[in-house]
């Protein structure tokens, strides 16, 4: 991989850190805390919005401020503010004291941290070529507008929506250890769908653009790393393929799951059941536990043998992707299902010391300056197959089935067995080939006899890197933008839903 | 140099404006927050916050264009202005363009003084809670259980300004506490919560006690498979799924055919009878307990709201009346384009049985044999067309038998569309306010009676408890 090209904005690193980092630190240390780190963050999001290929809205953000977390006679302190400059940082510093001061009388279990080395001068720019905030609006609006036009101009297209969120993070983090570490991250998400409404009958369908957000600049909406004239070109026609598609019967299929689909049975089902914070029961009253809990760490029986699954935060363009994580440790890779088996789990410096680990995998995360890290999730991610087959000679394989492609909607429990989730289009399997899309799908199953049944994973060329901005966890709410890779995946005789008759149609 | 008091900031943004028209905002915040796990404090904070946000509207001959900018803390006002100015030159034009609202027609006839100083709240809310939360932590633990929560206190002041001369202010206090106990195994879970304006009328006893009748209930439980059971829903599981139905109501994508609430041929099924006994489902600003904001701010348009609509009214307004379809969502621009009201969402909702007096323990006494519910869960979207929303049972699911609860079942996943059990609910309770479970950080503000529906669709059975 090239080193990247670009480098840490100027107006962020003109920015007083160093004089934030000695303040809050020198204060926090002379208040007795065994731990102290600042951030300041600047966060840039900016949201395009179209409605049938005319402007509906853009909307432009900067969040910048800063934050000192403390661990004070054992106990966490958490303070943020919006002003930067010294006697804030002191202030912040004195108020996290205070915070962990009324804290005390609730807290019984002792915080202390896993160690990490120190990372005295560090530096991270992600992988992009464009900085899309370097790009004028009129040209977004103009280039979104006419993917618009296009899918509009089709028959039986009545409405189209599109959009384009885009996101510059920068962090600086300073810790009492000697950390000084400066990252800028990039990403964007665009989006459009289609939709058709039969007045005669009522009935209105869609159909969205697959293209997963992704850890890149503005490139990827011209033309690195996705075909999007391929895709806006056949989205009317399969979506008049589908509101004429026969309904769903229900029962057992095969399934063939597409990685635009899986990526999100990943996510819900793995990247969520493996995060060590909500196998300890820190999120139970919230985002909730999981089954997968750290007794079982070894034995547990996850899926089938062809099963592996790896977290991640060094993927190209993952959403996930850092040098270093809000607790100042560096990017790592590690397995989280060995041969079927649960191996590992996502951790942050405190859980890392609590399991007696030599240090953690670097999973802490704040979406903002004004929130305290907590362990959020890597790129967690299936791996293909080195010798593995095609799509098409996956699908030859399956006698009778379903072929899912895209996410939808998407549902789990708080112990991460019970999902349901349904898809952009299904295509029926009959005798190893496409039979034609069917309609109202949705599958429903426990995780580890989903897993269970996973037979047989694609080769490289299937492989695809899919995600989400918007993934959400803790009280206050946090939302963090994370990616998971996987290759197309046979699944055997998995409960599949009428979603009409469901209704009670 | 930028001011510091946000009525000053306001006033020299609005001053610098070289656009046709300008709407700017402040928001001043402060919060406060405890968050717990197995009796013991696992994260904390206070936090404070400002956001000023600029639209500036320039005609540029095509129409109205709009530049929205928001920036945090204490932005420079000349590059903040000429970055929302920019953006709005280099627009299209935009599609909800109406003239701004003035002080003389659209805004509330008054709201909180313009010149005092932002509420704030800090972590000394929490200086009786606190305490009594470590009671409780220590009489959990003497028991061998677990207690798991939440505490968040929020203040936000919201200043808002036009170049047409509104000035409009607004504090508002938000509070919740979510109690989750769990058996030491995690076998067992139960939950109590509530939703606060300012913490004093927090009972961490009373949440205790709850949580403590629920372990009664679970002493014994039952295996059921999946199916269509009367059930009785509390409020917060009414309040999750009115939400939800609340979010869509916009009345253009129903004119445009394009959700649950479009009718077939075309238009709107305003007129429509949705429930089947005479409910009314309502917000108000000034309701008691719930109060909100009676005016829009908006930072981007969309179906529910537009950015030229800042500053407009948002009176009482009643989304059901006897069990009919009465309003929509619908910003002035797309009410002017259908000759129809404008009708602006309101940051609360309350359902109402009007003359219902039975409470949930009234409703469980006259149940042969049914299912209560305690919250909903991960509630999805999985069709439009019928608003069909998937979702699991969570921290109690109890059967009633003969008038009494007799156990504890496992959890299901839940098919149901919340428009269409409004036509199936056989009896709804008094109201009550009651916290979403599902929906809390979004929205706290409601009030909902418990509601009996005879064939609940449990799709299967969850595991998970």
């Amino acid at each position: 991989m090239p080193a990247p090209t670009r480098s840490v904005d100027e107006s962020f690193l003109a920015l007083p850190l160093s004089a934030l980092a000695e303040a809050a630190l020198t204060r926090a240390v002379d208040l007795g805390c065994e731990h102290a780190d600042l951030r300041v963050e600047r966060i840039r999001t900016q949201t395009v919005r179209l409605r049938d290929a005319r402007p509906e809205s853009l909307s432009d953000a900067e969040d910048l401020g800063l934050a000192v977390r403390v661990v004070h006679e054992g106990t966490w302190g958490f303070a943020a503010g919006v002003v930067l400059t010294a006697a804030e940082a002191v202030r912040l510093a004195e108020e996290a004291v205070a915070v962990a001061r009324v804290s005390a009388a609730l807290s019984t279990d002792r915080v202390e941290l896993a160690p990490e080395p120190v990372h005295p001068d560090a530096r991270y720019v992600s992988d992009y070529d464009v900085d899309p905030f370097d790009v004028p609006d009129a040209d977004k609006t103009a280039l979104l507008a006419d993917m618009s036009e296009r899918v509009l101009a089709a028959d039986g297209v009545e409405h189209v929506q599109a959009s384009c969120m885009q996101v510059k993070e920068q962090k600086f983090y300073a810790d009492t250890a000697g950390s000084r570490i400066v990252q800028q991250r990039v990403r964007v998400h665009p989006d459009l769908e289609a939709l058709t409404v039969d007045r005669a009958t009522g009935a209105f369908d869609s159909m969205r653009t697959l293209l997963p957000p992704a850890g890149r600049g503005w490139e990827y909406l011209t033309g690195t790393g996705w075909d999007w004239d391929a895709e806006l070109a056949e989205i009317p026609e399969l979506l008049r393929e589908k509101t004429k598609a026969p309904s769903v019967d229900p029962g057992r299929y095969d399934l063939v799951v597409d990685p635009t689909n899986l990526w999100l049975t990943i996510h819900e089902s793995v990247g969520h059941a493996t995060e060590l914070d909500r196998a300890l029961g820190y999120e139970a009253a919230y985002a909730g536990t999981s089954f997968a809990t750290p007794d079982q760490l070894g034995t547990l029986r996850y899926g089938s043998p062809v099963m592996q699954v790896t977290g991640d935060r060094t993927a190209p363009h993952g959403l996930s992707t850092v040098g270093w994580d809000d607790e100042g440790v560096q990017a790592q890779e590690w397995d989280v299902v060995r041969d079927g088996v649960l191996v590992g789990y996502q951790l942050d410096r405190n859980m890392a010391r609590l399991r007696g680990l030599p240090r953690s995998n670097g999973c802490a995360f704040a979406d903002s300056s004004a929130h305290v890290p907590v362990q959020r999730m890597a790129n967690v991610s299936l791996r293909a197959d080195p010798d593995g087959p095609s799509t098409e000679e996956v699908i030859a394989g399956v006698d009778r089935g379903i072929y899912v492609v895209g996410d939808k909607s998407w549902s789990i429990d708080m112990q991460r067995y019970n999902f349901q989730f349904t898809g952009q289009r299904f295509y029926r399997i009959e005798g190893g080939r496409l039979a034609g899309q069917v309609r109202d799908v949705a599958y429903q199953a426990t995780t580890t006899d989903f897993w269970g049944s996973l037979r047989r994973v694609g080769g490289p060329g299937t492989y695809r890197l899919g995600g989400a901005f918007n993934c959400g966890k803790a009280q206050p709410g946090q939302t963090a933008p994370v990616s998971h890779g996987c290759p197309v995946a046979v699944f055997e005789q998995v409960s599949v839903l009428n979603t009409v008759q469901e209704g009670g149609r | 140099m930028t001011a510091r008091r946000a009525q000053d900031v306001v006033e020299q943004v609005l001053a610098a404006s070289t656009a046709d028209a300008q709407i700017t905002y402040v928001v001043e915040g402060s919060e406060a927050n405890l968050r717990w796990a197995g009796n013991s404090l696992t994260t904390n904070g206070a936090m404070r916050s400002r956001r000023v946000a600029v639209i500036s509207f320039v005609d540029g001959g095509a129409g109205m264009a709009v530049g929205s900018v928001a920036r945090s803390g204490f932005p420079d006002v000349a590059e903040l202005v000429a970055a929302s100015e920019h953006a709005a030159r280099t627009a299209g034009p935009a599609e909800d363009a109406v003239p701004l609202i003035g002080p003389d027609g659209g805004a509330p006839a008054a709201t909180g003084d313009w010149d005092a100083d932002a509420a704030e709240t800090s972590i000394d809310v929490f200086a009786d809670f606190a305490p009594a939360l470590g009671q409780a932590f220590g009489e959990a633990r003497d028991r061998g259980r677990l207690l798991f929560g939440f505490a968040e206190h929020r203040m936000e002041t919201v200043y808002l300004g036009s170049s047409t001369g509104l000035r409009l202010r607004h504090d508002q206090p938000t509070g919740r506490v979510e109690l989750n106990g769990k058996s030491a195994d995690f076998g067992t879970s139960v939950w109590a919560g509530t939703g606060t304006r300012d913490f004093r009328d927090v009972s961490v006893p009373d949440l205790a006690a709850e949580v403590d009748r629920r372990y009664g209930w679970s002493q014994r439980t039952v295996e059921l498979p999946a199916g269509r059971y009367e059930t009785v829903l509390p409020p917060s599981a009414v309040s999750d799924l009115m939400i939800y139905l609340y979010w869509t109501m916009e009345a253009r994508d129903a004119d445009e055919g394009r959700n649950v609430f479009a009718r077939t041929g075309g238009g709107t099924r305003t007129g429509e009878r949705l429930a089947a006994l005479p409910l009314t489902l309502r917000s108000d600003p000034a309701e008691p307990g719930l109060e909100c904001a009676p005016f829009q701010v908006v930072g981007g348009s969309s179906s529910a709201a537009s950015v030229f609509d800042n500053g407009m009214a948002t009176p009482a307004v009643n989304w059901l009346e006897d069990g009919v379809l009465a309003n929509l969502v619908r910003p002035r621009a797309w009410a002017l384009k259908t000759t129809a009201p404008a009708t602006a969402a309101v940051d609360n909702l309350v359902l109402e049985h009007p003359g219902a007096t039975a409470s949930l323990d009234d409703m469980l006494a006259a149940t042969d044999r049914g299912l209560l519910l305690t919250t909903l869960w991960y509630i999805r979207e999985v069709d439009p067309q019928t608003l069909l929303l998937t979702g699991l049972t969570r921290d109690g699911v109890y059967l009633v038998e003969g008038g009494e609860v007799t156990g504890a079942v496992n959890n299901f996943r839940f098919n149901e569309s919340p428009v269409d059990l409004l036509g199936r609910v056989v009896e709804a309770g008094r109201t009550e306010r009651t916290l979403p479970r599902e929906w809390n950080d979004w929205f706290t503000r409601a009030a909902m009676p418990p509601l009996r529906v005879p064939d609940f669709n449990m799709s299967s059975v969850s595991p998970a408890s």
